[in-house]
């Protein structure tokens, strides 16, 4: 910064400036490209596809209440074109000029939710104006993203400190099975702490195999995944099956409307309707992301999870901590897997989670091991699998499987596409001796 | 807090380099002692299971404090009916046998044989991959898109008796290289983990062949059910031992696959390559070998293993395909690769051994109603186990020493 001693003081100043190593050219032109091509699609098949009568109509709240907003109704025809023409000026400005590398996430971003309304005000239009209802749309993605959230959030708290943990499945298998039991026998609250207990049981489990006795994470976590399949099915069969009215009807949780703020127009049906354990996950995520970034434990996690020699010697208790943080994060994944039973439609079945541990798993990873990432993450998978759903009512001729595999690709294309090769904590998977 | 600190054993994995030859034999004697402690533990547990699920048993215990005894002894019965009706469909049933066919004396054997066909097939795979330092956990992909290319081109083509079974199962093995590949291909092209990307193409590959199975032309007339037309007679793998006994060629096709992979990994320049990515990335690539260039080709034999795994099942256990011709190989493969220790032989005798269980487990579902889940129990504690052998010496008070399996083989995700 500053000139040399020896050499005279003059008044030119050295400005130096951060450099932002800019995109390359290839990928510069290939993601304006992208923007291009929705641009055009939006216009040509979205707008000038439809007939220049027909209207589309969104529904953003109940017909009635406090929480009511009119529908809104636009010109189909208009609203793809013009959303189309912005998409496709975003998409040229990149490859002509090209935004740099901080601007570019977002530009991506308005780009794809533009094509996004477009796209449904196309599917409402077609249909002659039938009414698209968006909210709901919305409601299910939350529904559909609050266990993989759950699930998520279990493997960032074992992950961070240092502990793979692909047994995510199993854990909220456990919690799911425990939640309809326990529900069952003793109504939903103990139901609700019994998966948590489940959970936490199986992480008991994962956290004694890995820690104490040094197996291999990777290939623990998925033997724990079939232990937990084979013992709640066998649990199923042996006693919850011929018992179903007794150990297999569960109350499910109500929903709890929070006064107030469940009356906030779109909001609050979305968020603020919904049952208890979708409001432990809200409060989980913050708490979460803020104890994990500006605590005093979240500081030694991460130290324990990138370089616990380093933590060992300034005092921290690496093996205490991690055990700690495995058996919470089953706990946690324990009652993302109660949303499953008690949370949603009572009974157990065999393997009811149906793989949306890995999918958590998936987005811890695209997440980058951060809460909020992860949060992303499982609620763009919901919205994908909550679009799938909608486009296979409102839209026939599609075939509903190739519909189904859409959050899947989503998941590949995002993962391989924009997230490449993620750095996961230095430590993840290592066990830790002293000495 | 306390670790096994005076344990040989308990060196971190990045320290442990491969054994060196003087502790081998040692080594491999540890290991079959505590292979058979493992079985041992989780057949207790799982006797432990079996008794508490048993109506009898559970009807005597409510008078426990009165009469502990009858307690005991329904759950003896139980357990030993249990174990004994395991045993009667995996190896020998007396009561079938005593008809005096062919059928009756090996009908148990044969069932053991079909089951453990493809999950021999599909550990391989797994194996393979572990070795090249991937986890392959998308077996269940390949496995049905190994189903449904050799499938289609069993019914849908039509040619003389060798040829066609030749083609359905090169096209079967294709099929599943190409999905194993799409893995390999993202893995080396971007990065993105085999992990995740083989977990979503597992689901792609249902949907698939869900869509497929409602189209005509693969679905069969009269297009009510989800399920495909059935392979050509010409295509299919032969029965070993005549045709009262479902035991099929692809057991031959299984034990090849082993032998082909035994080579590859012991005998070949490319198994060398594999073997040093999976040991040590960067001292590979240090050495000029070309990392990404490995992973392809391994997902790409992998991938075409798996598809073989598909293939003796649509080819030989069954002809027609169904929403779950996958039968859960995709992850039962994986246990199976672990226990054989990722070696060709060893995954063919875990094969064996699991595809006994799996027939067992059928039979004691049908005569004592115990659930089949059990087998699923009993296979993941072994695992369990012998992935941990500090557990088995602990519970035994052995002094033995000797890694756990798997330390090896599966890579976090920095690997």
């Amino acid at each position: 910064m500053s000139a040399p001693m020896s050499a005279p003081v003059t008044d030119e100043v050295v400005v130096l400036e951060v450099v932002e190593r800019p995109l390359t050219t290839g990928r510069r032109v290939g993601l304006g490209v992208v923007l291009v091509l929705l641009g055009a699609v939006s216009v040509k098949y979205l707008g000038l596809a439809i007939d220049s009568g027909s209207k589309a109509h969104l529904k953003l709240g109940p017909a009635t209440g406090t929480a009511h907003v009119p529908d809104i109704v636009v010109p189909g025809r208009g609203i793809g074109i013009a959303l189309g023409v912005v998409v496709l000026a975003l998409g040229v400005y990149q490859i002509a000029r090209g935004f740099n590398r901080r601007q570019m996430p977002w530009v991506l971003a308005v780009g794809f939710l533009l094509f996004l309304v477009a796209f449904l005000c196309w599917v409402s239009a077609r249909g002659s104006g039938t009414e698209l209802d968006v909210l709901g749309l919305l409601q299910n993605s939350v529904a559909l993203a609050v266990p993989l959230i759950l699930g998520a959030l279990a493997g960032i708290l074992c992950e961070r400190s240092g502990v793979i943990n692909v047994a995510i499945e199993g854990q909220m298998l456990a919690g799911a099975w425990a939640g309809a039991l326990f529900g069952s026998v003793a109504g939903g609250f103990i139901g609700l702490v019994s998966a948590g207990i489940a959970g936490a049981l199986m992480g008991l489990i994962l956290a004694l195999f890995a820690i104490r006795y040094l197996v291999n994470q990777v290939v623990l976590g998925v033997v724990l995944n079939v232990f937990a399949l084979g013992l709640t099915g066998f649990f199923y069969d042996a006693f919850m099956q011929p018992h179903t009215a007794a150990l297999n009807t569960p109350s499910v949780l109500g929903p709890i409307n929070i006064p107030v703020l469940h009356s906030i127009p779109v909001l609050g049906p979305l968020l603020f309707e919904s049952n208890i354990v979708v409001y432990l996950a809200y409060v989980l995520i913050v708490v979460v992301d803020v104890a994990l970034f500006r605590t005093r434990w979240g500081l030694r996690t991460r130290a324990v999870g990138e370089h616990p020699k380093a933590a060992d010697t300034v005092g921290i208790k690496v093996l205490a901590l991690r055990y700690r943080n495995v058996v919470m994060g089953g706990a946690v994944a324990g009652l993302g897997g109660a949303y499953f039973t008690i949370g949603s439609v009572g009974g157990f079945g065999k393997n009811i989670t149906a793989g949306n541990g890995f999918i958590a798993l998936a987005a811890v990873i695209f997440g980058r091991w951060s809460p909020r990432g992860a949060v992303g993450a499982a609620l763009l998978f919901g919205f994908a699998s909550a679009l799938q759903t909608m486009l296979s009512i409102n839209v026939p001729g599609i075939p509903s499987n190739f519909l189904a595999m859409l959050p899947y690709v989503a998941t590949i294309f995002a993962v391989a596409g924009l997230v490449g090769r993620v750095k996961a904590p230095a430590a993840d998977g290592e066990p830790y001796v002293k000495g | 807090m306390s670790a096994p600190l005076t344990d040989p054993a308990a060196t971190p994995q990045a320290a442990a380099p491969v054994a060196p030859d003087a502790g081998k034999g040692r080594f491999a004697a540890n290991s079959v002692v505590v292979t058979l402690l493992a079985f041992v533990v989780a057949l207790v547990i799982g006797a432990i299971l079996i008794a508490i699920a048993d109506p009898a048993t559970q009807d005597a215990s409510k008078y426990f404090f009165q009469y502990p005894w009858d307690t005991f002894t329904d759950a003896g019965k139980a357990i030993g009916n249990g174990y004994l009706a395991l045993f009667e469909g995996a190896i020998f049933n007396p009561n079938t046998a005593s008809n005096g066919t062919l059928a009756g004396y090996l009908g148990p054997i044969s069932e053991t044989l079909v089951n453990a066909t493809p999950l021999i097939l599909g550990g391989l795979s797994v194996g393979l991959a572990f070795r090249a330092g991937l986890f392959n956990i998308g077996g269940q992909g390949q496995v049905v898109m190994g189903a449904v290319f050799a499938g289609y081109v069993g019914f849908h083509w039509h040619m003389p008796v060798v040829i066609h079974l030749v083609a359905a199962v090169v096209a079967g093995a294709i099929g599943g290289a190409l999905w194993g590949g799409i893995a390999g291909f993202l893995k080396a092209r971007t990065g993105a983990h085999e992990v995740i990307t083989t977990i979503m193409l597992n689901y792609v590959a249902i949907y698939l062949l869900g869509y497929l199975l409602s189209v005509k032309g693969f679905q069969a007339p009269p297009y009510g059910q989800a399920i495909s037309n059935t392979v050509e007679h010409n295509a299919t793998l032969p029965p070993l031992l005549g045709d009262s006994l479902r035991v099929h060629s692809g057991l031959i096709l299984a034990l090849l696959a082993a032998v082909f992979v035994w080579w590859l990994l012991s005998r070949s320049t490319l198994g060398f390559r594999l073997k040093a990515v999976g040991a040590n990335q960067f001292a590979a690539r240090t050495a000029g070998m070309s990392v990404e260039r490995s992973y392809l080709t391994v997902m790409l034999i992998a991938g075409a293993l798996a598809g073989l795994a598909g293939v003796t099942q649509i080819l030989g256990t069954n002809t027609q395909i169904t929403g779950d011709i996958d039968a859960g190989i995709g992850f039962d493969a994986i246990t199976v690769a672990l226990l054989g220790r990722a070696n060709p032989g060893g995954m063919v005798l875990a094969g064996l051994l699991f595809g006994a269980l799996h027939a067992g487990g059928t039979q004691m579902q049908s005569s004592t109603g115990t659930p089949i889940d059990l087998v699923q129990v009993i296979q993941s504690l072994i695992v369990l186990f012998i992935a941990a052998p500090a557990v088995i010496r602990a519970i035994f008070r052995l002094r033995t020493s000797g890694e756990g399996v798997g330390q090896q083989l599966a890579k976090g995700w920095n690997g």
